[in-house]
């Protein structure tokens, strides 16, 4: 029962927790928040930076990463903003005030605008065996590795979809990790399509080649995990290739399977704050406006779309935020462009509709409750499904099955309910104080 | 018990399930769990219906991972550092 602790929290006494009120809030601090509390300080308006994780750059930037992350860190800390690690959103109250968890307890934040910049989470595909300790994102092998995972000769398989997997496995053969090869889903025609677009941004062409010769030879299009099993020596990998009706299936043996279909945007804080929400992410205006006042957003959780486009945003969000209107034709261009560059990512890597029937009755969907997909076929909707097997109530709050079951059933979330992250259960009950 | 005495610069021990386990500092919790000699599969703890898990996302958005950390219950141990002295319970 640990994990419903949220449930024993009518029995907890009230207990005040204090405001603080700042002039910008911005909710991530990857790239997107980064350039944008770095455009707002610069413009002199008192900024603070929360973020979940120890240290501000995000997943892409995590533990340094090139010169240009280091660079936009460094102009952060000589901005002026201040950055509060380790700090998630709670919950959203009225007019805009916000409840937050730190390392030094509760608090609320009454900000008079916000930029939400909380990026995008990797998309999974439940299939046989994907519960097994070994499989992990790749995103999330990233992200584990650069924060000490060691993978020194460790057999890793990296499968999914998107340009993200390239990057992985650059990573792996970087760490001594044992590249066995890189399951790519869309197939060979998608991939050609999409290195010719790339064309157009010489930038992304160089990046793409210079991964690419690590890690090209061991790239496998047009194929994906069907299954995954333990053996007494590590992990089995069942792998489809090739098109419908003639793929071949093979396995291959690895000690870490990493796989994750694309990128999903973060938009339960946004939700949470009432903005509406597009068709690709969090809708906002060409000045990164959101559809509630005083509330912007920027980067991957507008639309998943690389560095480049959490950049150009973030700094146009930062510069609107603090009233300046400087810099539009360019800074525009810019984020138009980026902004088609993420519909060509989407259309490249659209799912194959295969990957929605992977998983057997057997299948775990929602890995917090351990709901099997047998137990969820037949419900017409999240949350009539919700209500009746638990799925989606444990701990990560759906962010993980509700992607699941988005591809497996084709289910759209449900409204965003408080706690956005699981608190202890003093925190649940505070009140503002004065 | 704190077992700083012990260690080199530049390496913490933290105490997993009443073991000490060493680990680089900076490294986040989630890193000296999986990096234990034995946890050759990235196993950190049991689900509800008791079956083996290990980290996934990485990021703070899947819970796998979680753990007591110092008598806080579900930390998402990727996004801790470790520290000396840290106790980290995987059973909670």
């Amino acid at each position: 029962m640990a994990d419903r602790v949220v449930e024993q929290a009518a029995t907890a006494p009230a207990t005040t927790a204090p405001v603080e009120r700042v002039e910008l809030l911005v909710v991530g601090a990857g790239p997107a928040g980064i350039a944008a509390a770095t455009a707002a300080a610069g413009a002199g308006r008192q900024v603070l930076v929360i973020d979940d994780n120890p240290a501000p750059g995000g997943q892409i930037w995590r533990g340094g990463g090139p010169a240009a992350a280091e660079r936009a860190v460094a102009r952060l800390a000589a901005s002026g903003a201040v950055v509060a690690p380790g700090t998630a959103v709670v919950d959203v109250g009225p007019a805009r005030r916000l409840f937050v968890r730190g390392p030094t307890g509760m608090r609320w934040l009454e900000p008079r605008s916000i930029i939400v910049a909380t990026g995008a989470r990797e998309r999974f595909v439940p299939f046989p065996g994907w519960t097994l300790p070994g499989v992990v994102g790749a995103g999330g092998l990233q992200a584990l590795v650069k924060q000490g995972c060691d993978i020194a000769g460790r057999r890793v398989l990296v499968a999914g979809s998107g340009p993200l997997l390239l990057a992985v496995g650059a990573l792996v053969a970087e760490r001594g990790g044992r590249l066995v090869a890189i399951a790519e889903q869309a197939d060979i025609r998608r991939l050609a399509r999409f290195a010719l677009g790339l064309m157009a941004t010489p930038g992304k062409l160089v990046q793409a080649l210079g991964l690419g010769r690590a890690v090209g030879s061991r790239l496998l299009p047009g194929s994906f995990p069907t299954a995954v099993r333990a053996t007494g020596g590590g992990l089995v990998v069942s792998v489809s290739s090739g098109p419908a009706g003639s793929e071949k299936t093979g396995d291959l043996p690895c000690d870490i399977l990493a796989c994750g279909f694309g990128l999903v945007p973060n938009t339960e804080v946004a939700r949470a704050l009432g903005c509406r929400i597009g068709a690709a992410g969090v809708w906002v205006d060409e000045d990164q406006r959101t559809s509630v006042a005083g509330v912007f957003a920027v980067g991957e959780c507008t639309g998943v779309g690389g560095v480049e486009k959490s950049l150009v945003e973030g700094r146009l969000a930062g510069l609107r935020a603090a009233g300046l209107a400087g810099g539009d034709a360019t800074l525009r261009a810019q984020v138009r462009r980026a902004r088609a560059f993420a519909a060509q990512l989407e259309k490249t890597f659209t799912l194959d509709p295969r990957l929605a029937r992977l998983a057997d009755d057997d299948t775990i969907v929602c890995r917090c409750e351990d709901v099997v997909a047998g137990r969820l076929r037949g419900f017409t909707d999240w949350r009539e499904a919700k209500l009746l097997t638990r799925v989606g109530m444990g701990p990560c709050q759906g962010r993980v099955c509700g992607t699941c079951t988005g591809v497996v059933f084709g289910w759209a979330p449900d409204d965003v309910r408080p706690p956005l992250v699981p608190v202890p259960v003093a925190g649940l009950t505070t009140v503002p104080g004065s | 018990m704190n077992p700083r005495s012990t260690n080199d610069a530049g390496t913490v021990t933290l105490l997993v399930d009443g073991v000490p386990v060493r680990a680089p500092a900076g490294q986040s919790v989630a890193a000296a769990l999986v990096n234990r000699p034995g946890a050759g599969a990235w196993q950190i703890r049991r689900s509800v219906g008791d079956a083996p898990r290990g980290p996934l996302c990485g990021m703070g958005i899947c819970f796998e991972c979680r753990a007591t950390v110092d008598g806080r219950a579900h930390e998402r141990t990727c996004l801790v550092t470790v520290r000396d002295g840290m106790e980290v319970r995987t059973d909670g």
